[in-house]
């Protein structure tokens, strides 16, 4: 099944880690507002990188 | 059409704006917050000479002076640095929610337009320069500019774009948590640093003092070796060494640990700060360099516009500059972190017992180095590229 990364904003912290190691540039901080675009192919980078284990990846 | 328009009002954006203005340039500033400042996502901690070379010290924006700094290998063996001279202090921890402010208020002064909520999507390339392409408050802008210098830190969409810098790879980004915490019982004239592959992978733990008992307390890992989040690895690490206090504010990070890239720039672009990776790979400390950054920028971009050449080629001058400036220094920090990432915790522990208890009169990593040596002397030919 093809993932995808998802964010619960409960837990982010709006730091842009996951906009840095993003190749795909699929994720996006837009002032607080983390929004992760179609493009993403749920490689899981992001994931790892989050400082505050904010991004999971979900089946799509 | 601007001669210059700067994206990111951090310390390297401001300080490009406004040595481009005080050369007489015309200058937008943008910052895709609607505050400058905040959230913090720094540990504020800067040496006293790197921030007197580039800005007169205000006390308004010191949260607190350090002599010196205290390190702890993994069995809490310490080796401590200290400026032996009293009333020369070394170290500062800033409040860089009144600091940034401050240093764009400087830029604004100096005549750079500043835009706050404004959000740069992309540039395309124009006759006479480029057109970049802004979002305010939800509505697009399109401005015309001459340069494009890009402090739009570690999430850099301008360096990506322009081809100048590739994605930061998981091992060569510090993902960092910290809380700023309130009744924290330290000595306060020190910093902290705490070592451990355990404790913090590819990292370490510290704690920084900001006046009348309180600190941030934070942990920056790579997420290449970390098994968990940074806040976690924070929360244990908390827990380890039995810091007490309340938490008072949050802060989540990430950091280059990149080394020195070729270029910082293309035609008509240059990039500063975070957005060229250039905080210390070691330390993770990047606002002195960001300062430097900016005003090297600043003056290349007055150089460009008398010159009226913004070519690739010309504004080389700015990465001939940043490069002497603290380019070695980068280069040489990528080794060492390359050799620590290789030492377990046994070795880490074992080389603090050669040095615990001797007299470190710096404040550097170049100090610890050093004074390693000295007790250590079969690491030269390990650390023999660090001289090189």
């Amino acid at each position: 099944m093809p993932k995808k990364a998802v964010v619960d904003r409960r837990k982010c912290a709006y730091c842009g880690a996951c906009v840095a190691v993003c190749n795909l540039n699929a994720n996006e901080l837009i002032e607080t507002y983390l929004e992760i675009k179609d493009n993403c192919n749920g490689c899981g980078i992001c994931v790892r990188t989050c400082p505050m284990g904010a991004l999971s990846l979900m089946e799509v | 059409m601007f001669d210059v328009v700067v994206v990111g009002a951090g310390p390297a954006g401001s300080m490009a704006a406004k040595t481009a203005a005080e050369k007489g340039l015309s200058v937008l500033l943008v910052e895709k917050r609607q505050e400058i400042g905040t959230p913090v996502r720094c540990a504020e901690g800067i040496s006293k000479d790197s921030l007197s070379r580039f800005v007169e010290i205000d006390r308004k924006w010191i949260a607190a002076e350090v002599v010196g700094a205290k390190i702890y290998a993994p069995d809490m063996t310490e080796v401590v640095l200290a400026e032996e001279m009293a009333g020369n202090e070394v170290g500062f921890v800033l409040e860089r929610k009144i600091f940034d402010r401050h240093l764009a208020r400087l830029a604004a002064k100096a005549g750079a337009e500043v835009f706050v909520k404004t959000t740069a999507l992309g540039f395309e390339r124009t006759e006479g320069g480029l057109k970049v392409k802004l979002r305010r408050l939800g509505e697009d802008w399109e401005v015309e500019t001459k340069i494009l210098i890009g402090a739009d830190g570690v999430e850099s969409r301008i360096g990506r774009e322009a081809g100048i810098i590739k994605t930061l790879k998981m091992s060569e980004i510090e993902s960092c948590a910290q809380y700023l915490i309130s009744g924290i019982d330290i000595d306060e004239k020190y910093t902290y640093f705490y070592l451990g592959n355990d404790l913090a992978p590819g990292g370490y733990a510290w704690i920084f003092p900001k006046g009348d008992k309180s600190a941030n307390v934070g942990i920056g890992i790579l997420p290449s070796l970390a098994k968990m989040p940074a806040k976690q690895y924070l929360d244990r690490f908390i827990e380890k060494v039995g810091v007490r206090g309340k938490i008072v504010e949050f802060v989540a990070g990430a950091v280059p640990v990149y080394g020195e890239i070729s270029t910082a720039v293309t035609d008509n672009i240059m990039l500063c700060g975070d957005a060229a990776y250039h905080s210390d790979p070691i330390t993770g400390g990047g606002i002195a360099n960001a300062l430097a950054a900016g005003y090297h920028a600043g003056v290349v971009a007055a150089e460009a516009v008398e010159a009226k050449d913004y070519s690739a080629g010309f504004l080389r001058r700015y990465d001939e500059r940043w490069k002497s400036d603290f380019g070695l220094k980068l280069r040489r920090n990528k080794k060492l972190q390359e050799f620590f990432l290789k030492l377990d915790d046994a070795t880490l522990n074992r080389l603090a017992r050669s040095i615990s208890g001797k007299k470190i009169e710096e404040m550097s990593v170049q100090a610890i180095i050093m004074e390693l040596l000295k007790t250590n002397p079969s690491l030269i030919e390990v650390l023999k590229d660090f001289f090189s």
